[in-house]
């Protein structure tokens, strides 16, 4: 018959149509469909879900999952009593400038008073204009230097200097990097410890520092992606 | 029966099974060495193909379709070789019927004055291909219907692909540049290169000048010839369509010659978001390139990313682990399903059910892109895989759920629902099938001669699928059908779609008890590196069947190099757009719009 498919179209609509406002009943006397930790929890559900799907932004927010990346940030210990940040994790090696694709970092490497260069970048600048958050700093600084933040919400009305993020914009304690992705860091302290003690057993032996191997390590606990 | 008569028969039974791969370009270039003595093997260690000579092309050209079988014209690719003082041309020819790897026949031409004769009269796919390179290294294709810019804006200067052709922000010719480490001082390129000094002219041109007559220049689309058809009271316009225009999925521009409501004439026109990809290729170092194939197209990101790594990994000579391969093909499966939905909602959306559709395909997609962003860390921008495997494992878990009874039930449950309930709400709506059959219809030769890929060519009949064709990772091992139908209209490609999602999901149901039983192994081959260079230069082709066509990546290098020397992308949808003309001439204005919609084009693709 002919406008049979149009019908049969048109059932699917009406059950699309009407299963968001059964939902919204069935909601009703436990704190609403929307606004709602819970309902949000269930609606984002697959199998579970009923109706629409989508999400009030910026009343509600999904959950970022802990390998969301947008603009890195640098990372730096708790910072002392009164201060905003303290001694910065960067060594200044210079790998995130070189494997940055769109090549949006810019290092002055520290001096020490007598002229060598100091572990320590003077000034750090991420361009984030040119950023395309790719990852690729935060995957290959061997020293969990530089990391990919969950901030997201970056809008301003200067589109010339402010996006020209310092290294006083850029800082940000270890703390923080706990907070967003509690998982991730804690597997990357243990990373971390297995790593200096390696190298204390090494040491210990025969004088040969192997940083190599700490960093193999490390890498191996990455990507076996069970710890986090 | 005891065990063992048992296991023989089972042996005897494989062996019939087995498929006897000869190989059909060995075959052919025996023939073709012989036909023409001229014609010799790439003499440059490591790089594969067959030199022709420039005034021979055409003939071998026409020997190899008609007489070896090799009758898809896949890519044509320009180089400049300014060492040697040359430019090159590079085809890659297939056989739709044998299937198996590229006949690959290479043009060398002086750099000062380089002219190859065109193979647009005998393949039309040539067409864009020949008019790129003529843009962006200045080879002239001589008996070309119509050689001008593609890309690029006709008062251009220069082919800027060429070597020794600098953009204005140009700093040095390869990354790393010295100026960020150690000595890092911030600039925005915008300072060094404020507006008006950023772009060049042609010599003695004055852009203050410039004249500019509104009905002859951009109202030129307008001009209304009175030119009656006789007994007709209709007249000759000339449309622009774009390039601001919600029907063209992006910036593009179709200038129509329309007699009433029926098309006479349509020319794609394009560049619009161009933004010379390849020359960024060739100033990266290899592992940079990764981020940059996200944004060709850029619903189907990870597909581009295994093009790219397929192509590489053939230059570095790394053996992927079993597990990455596993995740490259899930990660791969799930993105073409992604990506069909979305193209079969937008082509809803061109036919006139404005948005409903669309919103119910994606739902489904944003659980998907949603995994990705949990797996990989972007829902689009994935940059997920890496030479020799993939960036991370699975997470663990995902919304709450383990992944893998997330991955059960998505793909056991949502996705085939999913796929089934749109089915029941499209397929046979009487709209859909008035606005689909018959409409921009292609036959199989004209689909094959034209050189598109994916679901274009197979909606029209030619069962090419380069996972079937030419298997790279485990597809050999894979049991899937591939989706064909017949009538090469607007409808068949919606049919074909619809049934690539259906195969998609048949795929992914095989992989995952694989996914399973390689839990925890490794996902990289070595330790991930960022400072990579090839072992031997020489030349690779790598190439996938992304959810819009073939996509295929040729890469050359020198030896220990960290960057490509040549990167050049064969993209589909840009190919696939040759033929938009011809599928739409007679039909209705209307029309238009869902042709282009059925293509399937995205336009970071099509520029690039
Ligand atoms: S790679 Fe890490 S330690 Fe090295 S310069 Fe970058 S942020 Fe600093
Ligand atoms: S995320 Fe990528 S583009 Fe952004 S600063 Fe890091 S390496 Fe550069």
């Amino acid at each position: 018959m002919y406008g049979l498919g149009i019908v049969k179209g048109m059932a699917v609509t009406l059950r699309h149509f009407t299963e968001t406002y059964l939902d919204d009943l069935r909601w009703a006397f436990r704190g609403g469909r929307y606004h709602n930790e819970e309902a949000l929890k269930v609606r984002q559900h697959l199998g579970k879900n009923r109706g629409a799907v989508t999400i009030n932004y910026p009343e509600e927010k999904l959950p970022m999952p802990e390998r969301f990346r947008f603009i890195p940030f640098l990372v730096t210990d708790d910072p002392p009593p009164g201060q905003n940040w303290g001694h910065d994790w960067c060594t200044s090696c210079g790998i995130c400038a070189k494997v940055c694709p769109p090549q949006c970092i810019w290092i002055k490497r520290g001096t020490k008073p007598n002229g060598r260069p100091k572990p320590e970048p003077e000034e750090f600048y991420i361009d984030i204009d040119i950023c395309m958050n790719c990852g690729f700093c935060a995957e290959f600084c061997p020293f969990d230097a530089i990391k990919m933040d969950h901030d997201y919400e970056l809008a301003d009305y200067d589109r010339t200097y402010s996006h020209i993020h310092d290294k006083a914009r850029l800082s940000k304690p270890i703390s923080y990097w706990r907070e967003i992705v509690p998982a991730k860091a804690a597997a990357e302290e243990a990373a971390r410890e297995l790593a200096e003690q390696s190298k204390g057993k090494r040491r210990s032996k025969d004088d040969e520092p192997e940083p190599q191997l700490a960093d193999d390590v490390q890498r191996q606990l990455f990507y076996k992606g069970v710890l986090y | 029966m005891s065990d063992e008569a048992l296991s023989e028969e089972a042996m005897q039974n494989e062996v019939v099974e087995v498929r006897v791969h000869t190989d059909p370009v060995e075959e052919a270039v025996e023939r073709l060495t012989e036909r023409f003595p001229e014609v010799v093997e790439d003499p440059r260690p490591d790089f594969g193909g067959y030199m022709v000579p420039a005034n021979q092309i055409r003939d071998v050209a026409a020997y190899v379709r008609d007489e070896l079988g090799f009758d898809y014209l896949s890519s044509v690719t320009g180089l400049d070789l300014i060492d040697e003082g040359k430019m090159e041309v590079v085809y890659h020819t297939y056989s739709i019927d044998k299937g198996g790897s590229a006949l690959v026949l290479k043009v060398h031409v002086d750099r000062e004055e380089p002219t190859v004769p065109s193979l647009t009269p005998m393949w039309p796919g040539a067409d864009f291909q020949e008019r790129e390179i003529w843009d962006l290294y200045g080879i002239n294709f001589e008996g070309h219907p119509d050689q001008r810019r593609i890309l690029l804006w006709d008062g251009f200067e220069g082919h800027p692909m060429r070597k020794d052709w600098h953009e204005p922000f140009y700093e040095e010719e390869h990354k790393p540049f010295g100026s960020r480490w150690p000595g890092g001082e911030v600039f925005r390129a915008e300072e060094r290169n404020p507006y008006g000094k950023n772009v060049q002219y042609p010599a003695g041109w004055q852009p203050e000048s410039l004249e500019f007559n509104p009905d002859t220049e951009v109202y030129a689309g307008m001009t209304v010839t009175r030119e009656a058809t006789p007994g007709l009271k209709t007249e000759k316009v000339t449309v622009n369509m774009g390039p601001q225009h919600p029907s063209t999925h992006g910036v593009f521009r179709m200038v129509v010659t329309l007699d009433g409501e029926t098309v006479l004439k349509l020319e794609p026109v394009m560049g619009y978001l161009h933004r010379n990809h390849e020359q960024i290729g060739e100033r990266n170092t290899f592992i940079q390139n990764i981020p940059f194939t996200d944004r060709l197209d850029y619903l189907s990101s990870m597909g581009n990313n295994h093009g790219y790594v397929l192509a590489v990994e053939q230059l570095l000579g790394s053996k992927v682990p079993e597990r990455a391969e596993w995740i490259r093909i899930l990660m791969v499966e799930l993105n073409r399903i992604s990506n069909h939905a979305w193209a079969l909602g937008f082509l809803l959306n061109d036919m006139g059910a404005f948005q409903t559709p669309a919103l119910y395909m994606i739902t489904e997609r944003e659980l998907i892109v949603d995994f990705f962003e949990a797996t990989a860390g972007s829902r689009m921008m994935c940059n997920y895989m890496r030479f020799g495997g993939v960036a991370y494992d699975l997470p663990t878990e995902f919304r709450g759920q383990p992944t893998m009874e997330f991955l059960d039930e998505l793909i056991y449950e949502q996705i085939p629902r999913f796929i089934e309930e749109m089915d029941v709400y499209l397929t046979n709506n009487e709209i859909v099938r008035a606005r689909g059959i018959g409409v921009g219809t292609l036959s199989a030769e004209e689909a094959i001669a034209y050189s598109t890929a994916g679901p274009v060519l197979r909606a029209s009949g030619v069962p090419y699928d380069v996972r079937r064709a030419e298997p790279y990772s485990y597809y050999d091992e894979l049991d899937f059908d591939i989706a064909v139908f017949y009538n090469g209209d607007v409808y068949d490609r919606y049919l074909v779609r619809i049934e690539e999602m259906r195969q998609s999901v048949r795929i992914l149901k095989q992989i995952l008890p694989h996914l399973r039983s390689t839990m925890g192994a490794p996902i990289v081959e070595g330790k991930p590196q960022y400072a990579i260079r090839v072992p031997r230069g020489g030349d690779a082709y790598g190439r996938v069947e992304n959810p819009k066509g073939e996509l295929g990546f040729y890469i050359t290098a020198k030896t220990r190099s960290s960057n490509p020397e040549r990167y050049h992308v064969r993209a589909p949808s840009f190919i696939n757009l040759t033929a938009l003309g011809k599928m739409c001439r007679g039909h209705k204005v209307a029309d238009i719009v869902t042709i282009l919609g059925s293509i399937d084009i995205v336009l970071g693709e099509v520029d690039r």
